[in-house]
């Protein structure tokens, strides 16, 4: 027992809290718990109560357009396949900071957003300031239905994010080969998709197998200080380096105020595999995604 | 040896229906989602089925009961078990296309893939106990025990199955699996029971 509460005390104490993040709002959803911590100037929406980089989404109020987190700006490394996409599909809301900044640097484009969990969104207006412009459209649904559904509609979009892994739990069905596909046919000839995935874990190679069976060579971006991996894949073939770095130029002035260091992708984008090729590709069949988080 | 052998085929269907039920939550995920209404839909379904099935399952044991029929049940409950690999898919289709909101769609769906089995797996219990039952001081002994094992039988197909099967197999193969295991100790019951 005293054992046992020692090393309760060390296990918190390993978790690393700042001690002057205050919990401003909780809440408990259907789908997960909701907290709301503010620390000094930034105010972050998690998921945990471990300060896991990957369950968050944070706002600095003294800049409030600077992107926080590493894999938030990688997500816009997108653009320099596409630097004015006019049609915009965003999965997965979380404090809003995708489809707002979207939305500055296309006041035009039209953006959906497709968002599971109606308190997320319900937290993000409160807490984030989150107010879906004219040209954009909040759906409370999931993902996988709302894809399905949209198949038989012709809408098409340039670009599409996925950014649905907010929680603990990673939702199954957002993982597997069929869900691409299904995916990709909304994108344009062309479109781009950037997915915010796993870095870490057995995961990291099914997740990246299966990518590459859907969209073929991709590019492989990664930080060395987040768990996380962005995915940027496009219907058709990639982009010469010319192209990209051409498309740097006027990115790098309209991505400044965001804090992305948009010039210095490009030369980050890897193409050769560095998982395991002959891990299982997600299916519908097989996609045991949250055991395969565990493994290493 | 006749009880053990009874007691065993109890377990069997309590690990089948138990493994079906989780699966189905996979299965219908691509279609409505894993929303807690998806699995409200899936557990009425198999409540609903298995609630007949007792009432069925009672009402044909009143009748000759024999291990052989015991076994019947079991085969039938394959036989209705694999066609969810062939025509799950372009039923959860129909039923998508033609119901918008997620939660009928899910539950008529569910209906659609697993009443009959279920409902056949829910008549093998009572079934169970009018074989075993010989006089009525220890009916409630017999149907005590049986109700144990099967459920049992029950805990060890969700494990089995959330923990470890769905890392190792597809879905499909997992219900073929769960067939051709129904299929064995259908086998088994009715050769143990040939001489009765």
């Amino acid at each position: 027992m005293k054992f046992g509460f020692a090393l309760l005390v060390s296990t918190m104490l390993a978790v690393p809290i700042p001690v002057d993040a205050r919990v401003i709002h909780s809440e408990t959803s259907l789908y997960q718990n909701i907290l709301v911590t503010q620390d000094g100037t930034l105010r972050c929406m998690q998921f945990t109560i471990r300060k896991d980089h990957r369950n968050q989404s944070c706002v600095d109020s003294t800049d409030s357009q600077r992107l926080v987190f590493a894999y938030t700006r990688m997500m816009l490394a997108a653009l320099l396949l596409d630097p004015s996409p006019t049609r915009i599909l965003i999965v997965g809301l979380g404090g809003g900071t995708l489809p707002t900044t979207l939305a500055q640097l296309y006041p035009d484009a039209h953006i959906d957003v497709i968002e599971l969990d109606p308190a997320v969104v319900k937290v993000a207006r409160a807490y984030f300031d989150f107010a879906p412009s004219a040209n954009m459209r909040v759906f409370e649904q999931d993902a996988r239905v709302w894809v399905k559904r949209a198949a038989a509609a012709p809408t098409r979009y340039d670009l599409i994010m996925l950014d649905a892994f907010n929680g603990e739990y990673i939702p199954e069905h957002l993982m597997t080969r069929e869900y691409l596909l299904e995916t990709r046919e909304l994108l344009v000839d062309g479109g781009v998709l950037a997915s915010n995935t796993f870095a870490i874990s057995q995961l990291y190679h099914n997740e990246s197998v299966t990518y590459a069976e859907v969209f073929g060579i991709y590019y492989n971006l990664r930080s060395s200080d987040s768990a996380n991996r962005v995915i940027i894949a496009r219907r058709g073939s990639l982009l010469d380096p010319d192209t990209l770095a051409r498309a740097a130029i006027p990115l790098t002035i309209s991505l400044a105020p965001y804090g992305v260091p948009i010039e210095s992708y490009p030369a980050q984008f890897a193409t050769k595999p560095d998982w395991d090729t002959n891990a299982r590709v997600l299916t519908d069949q097989y996609s045991p995604a949250n055991l395969l988080k565990g493994r290493h | 040896m006749r009880r053990t052998t009874i007691n065993g085929l109890a377990f069997v269907g309590g690990f089948v229906i138990m493994s079906l039920e989780l699966l189905g939550g996979r299965v219908l995920a691509p279609y409505f989602g894993s929303s807690i209404y998806v699995w409200g839909s899936i557990i009425t379904v198999f409540m609903l089925s298995l609630a007949v099935g007792y009432l069925l399952g009672g009402f044909v044991s009143v009748h000759n009961p024999s291990i052989k029929r015991l076994s019947l049940l079991f085969l039938l409950g394959a036989i209705l078990t694999y066609p969810l690999v062939i025509y799950g898919e372009p039923l959860m289709r129909l039923v998508f296309d033609r119901i918008e909101d997620p939660r009928y769609g899910s539950l008529v769906a569910a209906a659609a893939l697993f009443v009959l089995p279920t409902l056949v797996l829910g008549m093998i219990s009572p079934y169970c106990v009018r074989l075993m039952v010989t006089e009525p001081n220890y009916s409630g002994h017999v149907a005590g025990t049986l109700y144990f094992v099967s459920t049992l039988g029950s805990a060890l197909g969700t494990l089995a199955t959330s923990f470890y099967l769905v890392l190792w197999f597809e879905i499909n193969t997992i219900l073929i699996l769960l067939s051709g295991c129904l299929v064995g100790v259908a086998g088994i019951g009715y050769l143990s029971g040939r001489h009765e």
